[in-house]
């Protein structure tokens, strides 16, 4: 047994302990175990390769430059993984996403250097013994272009997620053709590649992908983030892969593959929540058909104050919260959660309903109810509380708009029209939490606030939370 | 301006159109209060107490707004001057002479049992807060002639079988009367022509029991209205067969300006277990019990007592002159709107025109009609939502795209070096894995997944790892860079992943 092979056996296990992590995270009583499956996979990874790295005979210099790296690389990570606040969990995991998509060029990058740019050299020679050169040329391209698309698409994402940025869709003209002239010109760019290996046109290639990741999530609305996230999770799986081809390794094509498929499916699932075409969302197509807000006359919405609402809770017997990401954006969650343990105490039935796509990452909401120590058994998913909100007496609707609009459901002409929501109105009274009468991501007015059962409560959401915390 | 609280003329009434706690509110409305002496005695508040609030004990005939519960007696409204504002309870539908009378010797007349039931209106609603007392007085009265437990009990001396109830109207009484004797234990059924009331009974604790029949009412008042034939042959069988299960019907139900409607008829109450006890709440309008007498208490030759008792609030006298006297207050804030002791009526309000009976030597009653906002709204049109079902591409076109991929796929592999295909083998079945093994993430865990998911493609260290042995510094400078991003996304992906999940906790 030599290193080498010791290293393979390593990769094939670590491989299976990544895939056990995944199927851990499926569920809460094991979510725990797959994670450190996934920890253990890791480690393995990392001391069987470099251990080879040391049976390659690599100098001392480049020991020392790993250690740095991994050293510095894990201090940064495990300083912002514990700093991060729970509402920035989509910007986090966004920036990371772009990491990935770097390391991906680089790696392709480093390829070239190694292997076209040297074409004397060792690597190349043996490349063409065994007759893979040219497919060694795609390969660099290909998972040069994933990663910068990855890349670019990522910082995007985070910055809109963030706020640095406006989260409205970028409006060009022809993005379908430039998104797919993009496309067309990679591949005429790839084949030039594999006939004659310029180093400008892997600049330019780079320089492309870069521009086409930019574009691809600059014109997807910022309602649209749970889908882009997972979608860039799904394509650091895919650049991870790429370069497990480049390099010949079976654990980077594995694993890039799980990530890769995996993601690609959350992003579908995603999708269907908000009954919208997957290819339509990746290509930036919504919100193109929201037409101009139409003036159409709604009636007038009520307002109520603080303490009716305590009241309204105080004689209710059941309660659904459903949040959306105005709860996230004014940390309300707090409140909720104290609110909720109150409520509770007192013999009321308080329960969550959640929408696939409340937040701005999936599973976002949850992540931050648990935070503020909610329960997760009394946090439902919208099918499984759909049917209760007829026998509810009061909904508090948390900074949530699209997903609780009954013109989802009514009107077939709206543009959010089909898409799945709660069903919020089928209680007997609605309060909702909200800034103003503005409308939400999706462009389209709420014709749950002008219902006769629903109430306006406006102002901050975390505020107007605490005042019902003092009224009770 | 001044406010003069009338004795009450009628013998047998004993709430007060004030409380010392009313009076101290309507001086803070700018207002001065005159009591007729003994005006509160039988509600248990004396005159010291009212002078003690801040009123004078004296005659308040003289007084520019005169409260009383009942309508003055003749003897009364002789000493009442023109100009002066009466406010009582008058049923103006069923007294048109008193109302006639009034509007001669030019008082203005407001009815406090005429406000329209809307919501603005409800502080003021003195029918609302009668009929609560009644409700709860009435099942007071028949657990005082009942001669059992209301609550079921298993003891050293035997078990007991709890008291079943039967409450006939969901009003305001009949509500305050199934969470009375709910409260004290008894099995509480209702029946209410309004499927609507339906989620209030339950609310209450009570079961609602609905007559099946065709016409389901939809009433624009807010009060039940006559019902028709088919509807009342449903209901009476329903009642003849609840009679011989219950122990304890209190029946409430009351048409706005009719006769109560017969509901249980002398057979029925028969038909009742020697012991049983009827209240009849609608005994001052003719009843809804066969055999009631208003006023009384009947006895049946089966042993079953009728209690027919007119004056249910009056019974508690003390709490019904405080909701009254509160109801009184509550109007005069409406028609204060300056808080100086200025009465103001609004004509233009339609509560304030609404109660007005009588203005300046007019009749002006009947109001004209008020909708009440509670009646549903028309159903909404049904759009045929045309939505074109997805193309579903035919099962042979499936099949044949398939195959040209399956063959795409077949052509390529077969092309490729040993090494590449190897690799695609590996890469085709873990894109089959990755798809399955998520296939039923909870939602829940969606961002913990994607954490994790992004921790572990940081894999891609590895390859930067392998880089960084060569000797060419550019690619030393790159592979470092790589390896660097790559490792905060491994250890902060999975230490991230680490403190989400360790919130997740069960309640």
């Amino acid at each position: 047994m030599t290193i080498e092979s010791a290293a393979q056996a390593a990769y094939l296990v670590a491989a299976l302990l990544f895939i056990l992590a995944l199927a851990g995270l499926s569920k809460h009583e094991t979510a725990k175990a797959g994670n450190s499956y996934g920890m253990a996979g890791m480690a393995l990874a990392l001391v069987a390769t470099i251990a080879l790295t040391i049976d390659q005979g690599t100098d001392a210099l480049g020991m020392i430059l790993i250690g740095v790296a991994m050293v510095v690389g894990a201090a940064i990570g495990l300083w912002r993984a514990r700093v991060v606040e729970m509402t920035g969990m989509p910007e986090l995991i966004a920036i990371l996403h772009s990491f990935v998509g770097l390391a991906a060029v680089l790696v392709g990058w480093n390829g070239y250097l190694l292997v076209e740019g040297d074409p004397e050299g060792a690597e190349a020679k043996l490349l063409e013994a065994a007759g893979t050169l040219g497919i060694h040329h795609a390969e660099v391209f290909i998972g040069v272009f994933i990663g910068a698309v990855t890349f670019t698409g990522s910082i995007v994402a985070f910055l809109k997620l963030s706020a640095r940025i406006k989260s409205a869709p970028l409006m060009l003209p022809g993005k379908n053709a430039l998104n797919i002239g993009a496309l067309v010109v990679f591949l005429g760019l790839t084949v030039w590649f594999c006939i004659d290996q310029q180093l400008w046109l892997l600049v330019a290639v780079t320089v492309i992908a870069l521009l086409l990741g930019w574009h691809l999530v600059a014109s997807i609305g910022g309602g649209d983030m749970p889908v882009v996230v997972s979608m860039l999770n799904s394509y650091s799986g895919w650049a991870a892969a790429a370069s497990g081809f480049l390099l010949g390794n079976d654990l980077l094509i594995v694993t890039g593959a799980l990530v890769g498929s995996s993601g690609a499916y959350l992003s579908y699932i995603m999708c269907r929540a908000m009954n919208r075409s997957f290819i339509s969302v990746i290509a930036g197509g919504f919100g193109i058909e929201a037409g101009p807000a139409e003036d159409k006359d709604y009636g007038e919405h009520r307002e109520v104050n603080a303490e009716q609402v305590a009241e309204l809770l105080t004689n209710a017997k059941s309660v659904i919260i459903t949040p959306g990401y105005g709860m996230a954006v004014a940390q309300a969650q707090y409140g909720v959660a104290d609110l909720t343990r109150k409520l509770r105490d007192a013999g009321v039935t308080v329960r969550f309903g959640i929408h696939p796509v409340a937040g701005r990452l999936p599973g976002h909401m949850n992540v931050l109810l648990a935070e503020a120590k909610v329960p997760y058994d009394i946090v439902l998913e919208m099918d499984e509380i759909n049917d209760d909100f007829s026998d509810t007496d009061v909904v508090l609707v948390i900074g949530a708009n699209d997903t609780v609009n009954p013109a989802a459901e009514d009107d077939p002409t709206s543009p959010i029209a089909g898409m799945p929501v709660l069903k919020v109105w089928e209680a007997s009274n609605v309060i909702v939490f909200k800034r103003s009468m503005a409308s939400g991501y999706a462009g389209v007015q709420n014709p749950l606030f002008f219902r006769e059962n629903s109430a306006m409560l406006f102002g901050d959401a975390k505020d107007r939370v605490e005042d019902i915390l003092r009224a009770l | 301006m001044i406010i003069g609280v009338l004795r009450e003329a009628r013998p047998a009434e004993t709430r007060a159109a004030a409380t010392p706690a009313t009076v101290t509110q309507l001086l803070k409305l700018g207002y001065s209060v005159i009591v007729e002496q003994g005006a509160g005695d039988r509600a248990g508040f004396s005159d010291a107490a009212f002078v003690e609030a801040g009123a004078e004990v004296g005659d308040p005939t003289g007084a520019d707004i005169l409260f009383g519960v009942n309508a003055p007696s003749a003897e009364q409204l002789d000493r009442i001057r023109r100009g002066t504002t009466l406010v009582s309870l008058m049923a103006p539908g069923l007294n048109p002479d008193l109302v006639d009378d009034m509007a001669r010797r030019g008082i203005t007349a407001l009815a406090m049992d005429a406000v329209p039931r809307i919501s603005r209106a409800q502080s003021l609603d003195v029918l609302s807060s009668m009929a609560n007392i009644a409700g709860y007085r009435a099942v007071i009265e028949a657990a005082n002639v009942f001669g059992r437990f209301f609550t079921g009990q298993v003891t050293a001396a035997g078990k007991v079988p709890p008291a079943k109830i039967l409450v006939v109207g969901a009003g305001v009484a009949g509500l305050a009367a199934i969470g009375a004797a709910g409260s004290m234990g008894a099995i509480v059924r209702a029946t209410d022509p309004r499927p609507e009331v339906a989620d209030q009974v339950e609310s209450l604790g009570g079961e609602y029991l609905a007559v099946k029949a065709a016409d389901v009412e939809v009433s624009s008042t807010g009060y039940a209205k006559e019902m028709s034939d088919d509807y009342n042959a449903r209901a009476a069988a329903l009642y003849a067969e609840q009679c011989t299960d219950v122990d304890i019907i209190i029946t409430t139900a009351l048409i706005p300006g009719r006769p109560a409607p017969k509901l249980i008829t002398a057979e029925m109450v028969a038909s009742m277990k020697p012991g049983s006890v009827l209240v009849d709440l609608a005994a001052a309008n003719g009843g809804n019990i066969e055999g009631t007498v208003a006023g009384e208490v009947v006895r049946t030759a089966n042993g079953v007592t009728i209690i027919g008792y007119t004056d249910l609030a009056g019974r508690l006298a003390a709490q019904a002159s405080q909701l009254y006297g509160t109801n009184l207050v509550n109007l005069m804030k409406l028609m204060t709107p300056g808080k100086d002791g200025v009465l103001v009526l609004d004509w233009d309000d339609v509560v304030q025109r609404g109660i007005t009976v009588a203005r300046d030597g007019e009749v002006a009653w009947p109001p004209p009609a008020v909708q009440v906002s509670a009646a549903p709204a028309p159903a909404a049109v049904a759009a045929p939502a045309v939505v074109e079902p997805k193309k579903k591409a035919s099962p042979g076109r499936r099949f044949t795209m398939i195959g040209i991929g399956a063959a795409l796929l077949l052509v390529l592999v077969a092309a490729a070096p040993v090494s590449l295909r190897v690799h695609l083998t590996v890469f085709a079945l873990a894109i089959v894995i990755g798809y399955y093994v998520i296939g039923n993430v909870h939602h829940a865990l969606h961002t913990p997944l994607m954490s994790v998911t992004n921790a572990i493609s940081g894999i891609i260290v590895v390859g930067a790892l392998l880089q960084i042995g060569t000797a060419d510094p550019t690619i030393r400078v790159l592979s470092f860079v790589a390896v660097l991003l790559a490792s905060i996304n491994v250890f902060g992906g999975f230490a991230v992943t680490r403190r989400m999940l360790s919130m997740f906790s069960r309640s």
